[in-house]
């Protein structure tokens, strides 16, 4: 059935085209009542606010609603509830429900426990892939998703939205530039996918001598915390930051990314270059998690099913000592 | 099949190369009843050790042999623990430090079973995930589980790669 989203890692090329291209569908015709009377829960235990609006936005769009269970759900874990039992309780009242938690494979186990559909919304530095599809869908909106050239910058290490789509990616004819300060570069983990995946990626830690390849550039943000003093982290994010001078030598049609919020990674007055389109990218959030939400709770499966089954299956054969 | 040299046979499949001597050494510490660890793979017998959480303190009796000449490993580490058996957990971790590993249970002086260690798909309780950010270190109602990649393994929650390296497993062994 494939009911959760967990990882960008289940995404086959034919799943993200469905997505993407349903997502389209509902962004021209933007209908009101596909899902009336249906309740999205929206169970964030770490602050995301803007997550938390696009999809009670999409949901909204549908003509479902949205429960807000972060209430709930802080006063539980004050409790010292698993997250288990949480989610369990959850699933009752809700026809889906939405997870964002700072555990990494957080949402991976919680699908275990419930039967309504459940969709990741970032699982501490782990996966994020609504996140991903919303990118998707704006690489394909603007330049194509094949035939590309990607040049993803600043934290690869911890930076989750990277470490989904630069997966996602693999699904494509593309290549993958990941540029990053040597202690920032991917995690072994994403490492070893891509090249299981045949990726074809290429290393750098400085983004010039690329820059004039790329149809994309995917900035994310360095933060201050991976960082053991001030001014280590100011030397270093400083080489990770652009502005309108630095895109002189970029392609005419390069589009600059960015999951946002912003800080100082990308300068104003790229804003008013024709390469920014990262409100667009947050824009078009809503429209990928009501594609997402309306396959999810059409019943049918968001996806087909892949690697995502129960535990349940594999602890049949265990024996305990 | 079952006779009282059949835990000699086994180094005697590994004879006829360099030299007959190691077969005598062997004999010397034949055990009554345990376990015999056989073909892991040369120097590995103290991270088989660790890992299975053999450190002498129990006062249990080890014989170790490292870097005995074999035919199928080139060079071998044989080990000898008397008075336990191991599970089937303990096999699962050790298949993945010695996958070439023959183990014999000992009774009485006679090998009761002989067995190849196989390489699991997956591994489910016997190893805990480094990662302390994973949803398996708190108090979840979840067993670690690990896909077994062709070297080493993979938490199937946050993806984490424990290294083929003896020691990494050993380290995060959780198992007895
Ligand atoms: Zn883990």
């Amino acid at each position: 059935m494939g009911q959760h989203l967990i990882s960008a890692k289940q995404l086959s090329r034919a799943d993200i085209e469905r997505v993407l291209d349903h997502a389209a569908a509902l962004d021209r015709d933007s209908p009101t009542d596909r899902r009336s009377g249906t309740l999205l829960g929206l169970c964030f235990f770490e602050p995301s606010t803007r997550t938390r609006l696009s999809f009670e936005a999409a949901i909204k769009r549908l003509g479902g609603d949205a429960l807000d269970m972060g209430a709930i759900e802080a006063s539980s874990v004050t409790k010292g509830e698993t997250l288990a039992d949480t989610v369990r309780v959850l699933a009752g009242y809700a026809d889906a429900l939405v997870l964002r938690h700072p555990s990494e494979g957080a949402a991976r186990m919680a699908s275990e426990f419930v039967s309504v559909p459940l969709i990741n919304a970032g699982d501490g530095a782990g996966q994020h892939p609504t996140q991903t599809l919303l990118d998707l869908y704006t690489i394909r909106e603007n330049v194509g998703l094949d035939d590309l050239s990607i040049g993803i910058m600043g934290d690869l290490k911890y930076g989750r939205t990277v470490h989904s789509l630069s997966l996602a990616l693999t699904n494509f004819d593309t290549t993958q530039h990941l540029i990053s300060p040597e202690s920032l570069r991917l995690p072994r983990g994403v490492r070893y996918d891509l090249e299981a995946a045949g990726a074809s990626v290429q290393e750098h830690t400085d983004l010039d001598p690329v820059l004039p390849d790329l149809d994309v550039l995917y900035v994310t943000r360095i933060q201050r915390e991976r960082f053991p003093d001030d001014a280590e982290y100011r030397a270093i994010a400083g080489e990770y930051r652009i502005d309108a001078t630095a895109l002189d030598d970029a392609k005419e049609g390069l589009i600059v990314m960015h999951p946002l919020p912003r800080v100082e990674e990308i300068a104003p007055d790229v804003d008013e270059t024709p390469h920014a389109r990262y409100f667009e990218q947050a824009k078009n959030g809503v429209a990928v998690r009501m594609a997402l939400l309306d396959l999810a709770l059409g019943g049918g499966g968001i996806f087909a099913e892949r690697e995502t089954g129960s535990l349940a299956d594999w602890n049949e054969g265990e024996d305990s000592p | 099949m079952n006779g009282p040299d059949r835990d000699d046979r086994s180094e005697r499949d590994d004879r006829g190369e360099t030299d007959g001597g190691h077969d005598h050494e062997l004999r010397v510490t034949k055990i009554r009843d345990g376990t015999v660890i056989d073909h892991v793979p040369g120097g590995l017998a103290l991270t088989v050790l660790g890992v299975l959480g053999i450190d002498g303190s129990a006062g249990e009796v080890v014989s170790v042999g490292m870097n005995v000449p074999s035919d199928r490993l080139d060079r071998k580490d044989v080990l000898k623990i008397e008075n336990r058996e191991l599970t089937r957990d303990e096999l699962d971790v050790l298949s993945l430090i010695a996958p070439a590993a023959t183990i014999n249970i000992v009774r009485e002086y006679n090998v009761a079973g002989k067995h190849r260690v196989e390489r699991p798909e997956q591994v489910s309780g016997v190893l805990s995930c480094p990662n302390p950010d994973c949803i398996t270190a708190g108090n979840e109602p979840v067993v670690p589980t690990f896909d077994v990649l062709e070297e080493g393994v993979r938490c199937v929650y946050c993806g984490t790669i424990l290294g083929a390296e003896g020691a990494d497993l050993s380290e995060h062994a959780d198992i007895g």
